[in-house]
């Protein structure tokens, strides 16, 4: 009785959750400027318009040289903090997870105007290198959530056979640790990708002449005639998180596979 | 591993791996929040920044009622979504833990997570297109006859603010409660139904505390977020709705008053501190007294 409530809630809740975006497609390709049902027609305009921006295009060039950058980066820095606090006992090992951690415990406001003041106050010109400092500052925790699991699941003793058998500890990482974690390395840096990506207050602080992808859409958002284009770019947006989110989601089950864990929940 | 290697050098191996991403943390992060500090004790006269320490900001801050209804008003909105994300997301994760069947939970999880990383801009302005005055609501409500004139009380207030973040923040309060429920040892559950009790007093007396951990994450996830949320309030909350992250940007921005900027966000993370601190504490007490019964 009680389980078909639930089971009715959770059906209602997920269609709450999803509503708002099931308009970006429909609205991408109605036949219409007026953001409005009834529907008016098909038509692959709003598509075609995006092709003609020049503005949107270097955006979309500015938003994927950052969201790259920051996502190898925040991924080598997880992969060195990881290692260490899942191997090695060392003092101030809390402390300085903690502060690596804390930027996810931080409302992005204020690691925006923190960083905006640091480049106010060094006379400094901001510019696509500020925003990947910050976005590299809250992918590394997601990062880290992310990798930690690889680490754990990871045995032992296949290192410790590749030490006694002789190779150096760089050797080893390279020819043992890394193709074992390699899923769990891929999934970081799409997920950072992913955020970088996505992230608007940040950057909205940060850039300089060259806005990113969010930035651009902002300053869409004012001119009534503009968004049908930018429900368009929405569309494809969310293709491309899909497509990355399902990417890392069964890379990760394959490390989990291959790592000889059973996770939680198996096939579906 | 540290059994057969030396102490001190698994102690220097970590340190030197952990070296390098705590130095970007202290140097982007600690380094930047303390001359945020710094910045709140000196004043701006147009362009030119006066290092003179002093409290004038904070006095101003203090007493200006501006700066207070929107610190207020930012708690407010900020509380509202948290409880509401938290008493909808409960049951949700419920459902995921304990009713779906286990070949399904990974489903259900990715199926949570998607709208988690889908542009966070665009989810809030599709609410505005949705609750606009010319929106989807009120074009399909007087398509379909049912209103004559667009409603105009749905868009542009802190109602709208508190839908919009609820919405967007929903699935960030699922996943942390489902993954403490997911650690609730099932036999426990059948320990109590073989001694009698009720599915009520089941809940109450042992899956409910033992997924208060999750419950307060859930809390903090959504809370610390929102109070300083500048896009939802900027899109949707018209003069009425704007919070303490929109009068920040003015002040660093327009006003060109980056000392006051950063005294509010100071005082706006203090809040948020505190705030954060006082649902442990609660969570706390709450804990040993249901150890104590």
């Amino acid at each position: 009785m009680s389980k078909r409530i639930l089971t009715i809630f959770m059906i209602v809740f997920v269609l709450f959750l999803y509503a708002p975006t099931l308009l970006l497609p429909i609205f991408a390709f109605n036949d219409s400027s007026i953001i409005a049902f009834p529907l008016s027609g098909f038509t692959l305009d709003w598509f075609k318009s995006l092709a003609a921006a020049v503005e949107l295009r270097k955006a979309a060039v500015t938003s994927l040289t950052i969201a790259v950058t920051s996502a190898v980066i925040a991924t080598i820095l997880a992969l060195l903090a990881t290692s260490a606090t899942v191997r090695y006992r060392f003092p101030g090992k809390g402390a300085m997870i903690g502060t690596i951690m804390l930027p996810m415990f931080l409302p992005e406001i204020i690691i925006g105007v923190s960083l905006l003041t640091v480049v106010l106050l060094a006379g400094l010109e901001l510019s696509i290198y500020t925003i990947i400092m910050g976005h590299v500052l809250i992918c590394t925790p997601f990062c880290i959530a992310i990798l930690r699991s690889s680490f754990q699941q990871l045995d032992p003793s296949l290192e410790e056979a590749s030490l006694d058998l002789g190779e150096s500890r760089l050797t080893t990482f390279r020819r043992v640790t890394l193709p074992l974690i390699m899923p769990g390395v891929i999934s970081s840096l799409l997920i950072a990708f992913t955020i970088s990506l996505d992230e608007f207050v940040i950057a909205f602080f940060l850039s300089g002449t060259k806005p990113t992808l969010p930035v651009y859409i902002w300053s869409q958002l004012r001119f009534p005639q503009r968004i049908p284009s930018v429900m368009a770019l929405g569309t494809l947006l969310l293709l491309l998180s899909i497509i990355l989110l399902t990417l890392s989601e069964l890379l990760r089950r394959r490390s989990a596979r291959r790592l000889g864990k059973d996770m939680a929940g198996g096939a579906w | 591993m540290s059994r057969r290697m030396p102490f001190d050098a698994d102690t220097r191996r970590g340190l030197s791996q952990i070296s390098l991403p705590f130095a970007f943390s202290i140097l982007l992060l600690a380094a930047p929040l303390a001359l945020l500090l710094a910045m709140s004790f000196w004043t701006q006269d147009f362009l030119t920044l006066d290092r003179t320490p002093t409290i004038a900001n904070f006095v101003e801050v203090w007493n200006s009622p501006i700066y207070r209804t929107l610190m207020l008003r930012s708690l407010k909105i900020s509380l509202i979504v948290t409880f509401l994300t938290v008493s909808l997301a409960y049951p949700a994760a419920y459902y995921m833990s304990f009713v779906a069947p286990d070949n399904r939970k990974a489903l259900l999880v990715f199926l949570i997570t998607i709208p988690f990383w889908t542009s966070y801009l665009m989810r809030i302005f599709l609410w505005k297109v949705i609750l606009g005055y010319n929106g989807v609501l009120n074009e399909s409500l007087m398509g379909i006859g049912l209103i004559r004139e667009p409603l105009d009380f749905i868009l542009y207030n802190q109602f709208a603010v508190a839908l919009t973040l609820s919405h967007a923040w929903l699935p960030f309060a699922v996943l942390p409660i489902f993954v403490v429920m997911e650690k609730v040892n099932r036999s426990y559950l059948e320990a109590a139904q073989d001694l009698g009790d009720t599915p009520f007093q089941r809940f109450r007396r042992i899956t409910l505390p033992l997924s208060m951990p999750g419950v307060v994450a859930a809390t903090l996830i959504v809370f610390i977020p929102t109070i300083g949320d500048y896009v939802t309030p900027k899109l949707v909350g018209g003069s009425s709705g704007l919070m303490i992250a929109n009068m920040i940007e003015v002040q660093f921005k327009n006003a060109n008053n980056a000392p006051l900027g950063a005294t509010l966000a100071l005082m706006a993370l203090l809040l948020v501190s505190s705030v954060a601190g006082l649902f442990v504490w609660i969570n706390r007490r709450y804990l040993k007294e249901e150890g104590a019964a």
